[in-house]
């Protein structure tokens, strides 16, 4: 280990060392909204830090050199980059909606920032790891404090959230290590690519799937482990329960930069472990069975809720459905030259679910901080009541469905024709129809908000730190559905980035 | 050089100016609504300033076309949708056309909407309608084209339904809106041929200086057939129809005078209707390519301009006089495309900009006066205004194309295109040449009717009196309103020989115009030019001398007339047609319902079952959702079994 290594991995311990500093502040501060402040204005170190070893990448020309850290554990690419730009600044505008949300805690309110802050730190490093056994560790450090800040409220349905998170995700995190465990004992190695050395040559003989039963029972488990995390069905029936239980910033925390963190594994260990041929279509299609089952649950459920936290925990689901089509359209089914479109649409999408997701999250947590109500009759009048909330929770569902000019109708045209493109045309016009279905739900909380009426003449405004959050992320959804060059760059050139690893 | 950046203003300054209205002046500064237009002038004014810039730039580049691809909006498969400036001689040409007649308009509006309450309103919409006019002259892009010329269609509607609160203004506003709306959408299907066709057509088929140079190239040499050419230019040109108003698309443009005068001066006279020919010119190339496309353009442009001539004849509207007027001269140049003459169709498109913006203004004075638009209950108006009066009849002789003014220039040279053309023009030629005729007879009738004799009471005597005006004050009108008349009877007079003389005149060299465009320039042909002079002049004074001396013979000669002049007056029962018996009792009584009852029955009814279909799978499912953690590891380890069993059975 190098003064250089340290360099590589600063944005994750500056992270963390503003946790720890943020703790320590809080035994001489007595001022929290202080702490508050800097939570938020601490997160441009690692800000900085990421950028810096972004263009660090381009000036050593066009091919990005891969940098292994740690004895090779991490390793510092554009693809960790881009996921860690997305945790910055997913956890950025978590703390600027959770300012007027975390004064109701009694006790622990900076313990609160410094715990978004290491769960936020473990899944950069997830982004960033190449091989297993970090991996493993690096999923525990991201889940462990999510479920402590699940059970945050201290009622009782925020400690039951926090118990079933803790419990459920110990079940999947065996599972993940059993499977890694066959990966192993198959393969000789714990690094992802020395993994892919080892499995080039098997091909699919003999009636034996992925070449032996060990390596499919290894394969099928670890997908089981992180579909916990990306909520994907059938291992999604923590989430609804957690999403409505849990503190509102926490619940958008979980369902934006905890699901990015864990496609961004999903992606690096089978591109990278299980990228040959052979391989790569039985995974992918496994995928697409997670994919249709994500999407049909998630969004049939939906249609049937009543609090809005549950129906965008449902919503959530659908979306790791979309998502994980973008997984299965694998670089061998498609025509030669069309290469990586599933990953770059998988990270596209991450990013503009992020900004739509935020922005809904935003504006429910400015409603319900003054109605004190998560149902979707209470909701009724908003576009009177608050024009602006409103407008920005109806556009951010209108983007959720899909529909131009957002960002949510972008993600979806590429993330579709990379499915297109790898022959997965089927699953394709399942996506369609699914997102049909969803404008039932979505559009029913904006028929809510402008077609019923008012259940009181108040106005209701958010505080202005909400309100950054709330335009901010509302301008992001429209900046990046009219001009979505700037980003899909950033995702292409990640992507890239995945295959050189 | 103009750079980029300049040229991009252009189109910015007057968006920039309807934005600043709409959302700061207009909420806010509600009392200061002057601001609009002071605001409107000036972008304006700064966008024509540099227009005149763009225009030196070209000529002094040796009327290249200048290119620049400034963003790329799009790629979807292999296309890529630019966004980009095409900035050829057409195209500077036009940016002239359009700031500077648009910049006298708002001069003059500022005069003729004070003290109406929607006045900032007025001008956030003429802000963006120059802002969209700009923009669709210098697109580079088809796509890009496309867009704007949406754009100039809305604003089009609104300010046809400025004035909302009177039916007629509000059905005249509808009415635009869906019949341009058939032409736009030929044009939307061309557009998606190209994109359909992307594979056949060397380059980037949404490309404009491509699909004028590359691909008539192409097909010129046999590797593409020629029916790209013809489906694609068909289609470009259903949508030059619906907005030039070329027959049978025509049925609009008379409607759209319910809108404020200064309006249709610039919009439905001087450069949106005549979009539609520069969409023509702009693809001329391509059109050129496909001898039925060339045919068509010929023989609807032809038609349409005596077609509407005839109709000109018997309104009694100043305003309708004019817009037939203007489909009749808009005929004129789609002829002149359609038989190749691509530099005398460009030349009319430019004197008529000008000579007819004054003629409207004109009668924006008028009415001004007399609080009407009904010739009728005008008459002996020349006394009491007579700049209005002179610079009027300045602009008829020129529509009458009297020698030397500006209108002769550019239409001898149509006609005598057409009389040596080849190809269909020469049959064709015969119906702008009667046109010509009739042209003289509507002319010489408006101006009798409005300016001579005794003054017949104006709003007053009238039955239904136009809101505006506000009844009859018999004065000249006030100077920030007479002094656009003056500038643009200026550029009536030296317009014509001024930019396209027949010899050279020192700094301006022969056939300046022509050359600037590419074209070759056409001798005077001096028996025609002479007699058609001759045989104007004198019909004009013996229609003046009917009209003014003898109107007690031509009410008898139309009542002799009268079933000629029923039809005229109905319309050709085109609108009975189109409105009656094809929109109501077709669409509304036949298809309307037809489609209402498949609506109901089948489409909410799948809806309505996929509905409860799908609430109760949801419901279904959510059961499973117990709360019990235990149940929620028992599907995980199901899932996981499931996700073997895939394997070991499939």
């Amino acid at each position: 280990m190098t003064l250089g290594d340290l360099y590589l991995i600063s944005p994750e311990l500056s992270l963390a060392s503003l946790a720890l500093l943020l703790l320590l502040l809080d035994l001489v501060v007595s001022r929290k909204g202080f702490l508050a402040a800097l939570a938020v204005v601490g997160l441009v170190v690692p800000l900085v830090l990421s950028v810096a070893l972004w263009l660090g990448l381009d000036s050593t020309g066009p091919e990005p050199v891969n940098t292994g850290v740690l004895a090779n554990t991490l390793l510092v690419d554009k693809f960790s980059l881009f996921f860690k730009f997305l945790v910055i600044g997913t956890v950025a505008v978590i703390f600027l909606m959770s300012g007027e949300y975390a004064r109701k805690f009694q006790r622990f309110q900076t313990e609160y920032y410094a715990l978004v802050l290491l769960s936020a730190t473990g899944m950069m490093l997830l982004a960033s790891t190449i091989e297993m056994i970090s991996i493993y560790i690096s999923l525990e450090l991201s889940a462990l404090p999510l479920a402590a800040l699940a059970a945050f409220r201290r009622d009782s349905r925020s400690s039951e959230s926090g118990m079933k998170l803790l419990v459920l995700s110990g079940v999947s995190s065996a599972l993940l290590l059993y499977g890694m465990v066959l990966v192993y004992g198959f393969t000789g190695s714990t690094m992802l690519s020395d993994v892919a050395v080892k499995l080039d040559g098997v091909v699919f003989s003999g009636g034996q799937p992925f070449g032996s039963y060990a390596l499919l029972l290894g394969i099928v488990l670890m997908v089981a482990g992180f579909g916990f995390k990306i909520t994907a069905a059938p291992f999604q029936m923590w989430a609804p329960d957690v999403y409505e239980g849990a503190p509102t910033p926490v619940t958008a925390f979980l369902s934006v930069a905890s699901k990015a963190a864990g496609f961004a594994v999903v992606l690096r260990v089978f591109y990278v472990a299980f990228p040959a041929e052979a391989l790569s279509l039985q995974w992918a299609t496994v995928f697409a069975a997670l994919a249709v089952l994500s999407m049909t649950v998630g969004n049939l459920v939906a249609i049937v809720q009543t609090n809005i936290k549950r129906m965008l925990a449902y919503s959530t689901i659908a979306h790791a459905g979309y998502l994980l089509i973008g997984v299965a359209a694998v670089a061998a089914r498609a025509p030669a030259g069309s290469g990586d479109a599933g990953p770059s649409g998988v990270l596209f999408y991450l990013g503009g679910f992020a900004v739509m997701n935020l922005a809904a999250f935003s504006a429910v947590i400015a409603i319900s901080n003054r109605t004190g109500s998560d149902l979707i009759e209470s909701l009724a009048g908003m576009g009177r009541r608050a024009p602006v909330l409103a407008g920005v929770l109806a556009f951010a569902l209108v983007s959720l469905t899909g529909v131009p000019p957002t960002v949510g109708f972008m993600a979806k045209v590429y993330i579709f024709g990379a499915a297109v493109n790898a022959g997965l045309a089927w699953l394709a016009i399942v996506g369609v129809v699914n997102s049909v279905v969803s404008a039932y739900y979505y559009l029913r909380v904006v028929k809510a908000m402008y077609m019923s009426p008012a259940l009181s003449d108040e106005p209701l405004a958010p505080e202005p730190p909400l309100r950054i959050a709330l335009l901010g992320t509302a301008a992001a959804v429209l900046l990046f559905g009219i001009y979505p060059k700037w980003l899909l760059d950033l995702a292409l050139t990640a992507a890239q980035a995945l295959h050189l690893s | 050089m103009i750079s980029e950046l300049w040229v991009w203003l252009i189109l910015l300054l007057p968006l920039g100016s309807f934005a600043l209205i709409g959302l700061i002046i207009r909420p806010f500064l509600a009392r200061h609504s002057k601001l609009a237009g002071q605001v409107t002038v000036g972008a304006i004014g700064a966008s024509f300033l540099l227009s005149l810039w763009a225009l030196g730039s070209t000529i002094a580049d040796g009327a290249r076309a200048e290119t620049w691809s400034s963003y790329k909006w799009l790629s979807v498969g292999n296309l890529e949708i630019d966004v980009g400036i095409l900035l050829d001689p057409l195209t500077a040409l036009m940016l002239v056309v359009v700031t500077g007649v648009s910049l006298l308009v708002q001069i003059y509006s500022t005069g003729y909407m004070k003290g109406d309450p929607g006045y900032a309103r007025y001008f956030a919409f003429m802000s963006l309608f120059t802002g969209s006019m700009a923009g669709l002259v210098i697109a580079s892009n088809i796509v890009q084209l496309y867009i704007f010329w949406e754009l100039v269609g809305l604003c089009s509607f609104l300010l046809i339904g400025f004035w909302y609160e009177r039916p007629a203004a509000a059905a005249a506003a509808k009415k635009a809106f869906i019949i341009t709306r058939l032409g736009d959408f030929g044009f939307l299907l061309a557009i998606l041929y190209l994109f359909l066709n992307a594979d056949s057509i060397p380059g980037n088929p949404l490309d404009i200086s491509n699909l004028t140079n590359q691909l008539p190239l192409a097909i010129g040499a046999g590797t593409v057939a020629a029916s790209v050419a013809t489906w694609a230019g068909l289609g470009i040109f259903a949508g030059a129809v619906g907005k030039s108003g070329q027959f049978p698309l025509h049925t609009w443009l008379p409607d759209a005078m319910e809108g404020p005068t200064p309006v249709s001066a610039l919009i439905h006279a001087a450069t949106m209707v005549a979009a539609g020919v520069f969409l023509v010119a702009r693809f001329f190339d391509l059109f050129a390519s496909s001898e039925v496309v060339m045919s068509t353009v010929a023989a609807v442009g032809g038609f349409t301009a005596l077609f509407a001539a005839t109709m000109g004849l018997v309104n009694n509207d100043i305003k309708r006089v004019l817009a037939y007027s203007t489909v009749s001269q808009l005929g004129y140049m789609m002829f002149a495309l359609g038989i190749g003459a691509y530099g005398p169709a460009v030349f009319h498109l430019f004197t008529h900009a000008f000579f007819k913006a004054l003629l409207f203004l004109g009668a924006g004075s008028v009415s001004h006066a007399s609080g009407t638009f009904d010739m009728r209950y005008m008459g002996g108006l020349r006394k009491v205004m007579p700049w209005t009066y002179h610079t009027f009849l300045l602009g008829a002789l020129s529509l009458c194309g009297i020698f030397p003014l500006a209108g002769f220039w550019s239409k001898d040279e149509i006609l005598a295109h057409g009389l040596s053309s080849a190809s269909i023009g020469q049959v064709v030629v015969w119906l702008p040449i009667v046109a010509a005729a009739l042209t003289i007879l509507y002319t010489v009738r408006a101006i009798s009717m409005t300016f001579e004799g005794e003054f017949r009471g104006g709003a007053d005597a009238a039955e239904d009196a136009q809101p505006h005006g506000g009844g009859v004050h018999l004065a000249e009108s006030p100077p920030v309103m007479v002094a656009p008349l003056v500038i643009l009877a200026a550029a009536t007079i030296l317009g014509g020989w001024l930019i396209n003389p027949t010899t050279g005149l020192g700094v301006i060299e022969k056939h300046w115009l022509a050359h600037f465009l590419n074209t070759k320039g056409a001798d005077v042909n001096l028996p025609l030019a002479v007699i058609s002079t001759v045989l104007s002049a004198a019909l004009f004074l013996a229609a003046h001398h009917l009209f003014t001396k003898r109107a007690a013979t031509a009410r008898r000669l139309s009542e002799r007339l009268s079933p000629a002049h029923m039809l005229l007056s109905r319309k050709y029962y085109l609108d009975h047609l189109y409105e009656d018996v094809v929109t109501v009792r077709g669409f509304y009584g036949g298809a309307a319902r037809l489609l209402d009852w498949a609506d109901k029955a089948v489409v909410d009814g799948v809806v309505r079952m996929i509905d409860r279909f799908g609430r109760n799978i949801g419901r279904a499912i959510a059961l499973l959702q117990t709360g019990q953690l235990q149940g929620y590891g028992v599907a995980i380890s199901v899932g996981v079994l499931a996700m073997v069993g895939i394997y070991l059975f499939f």
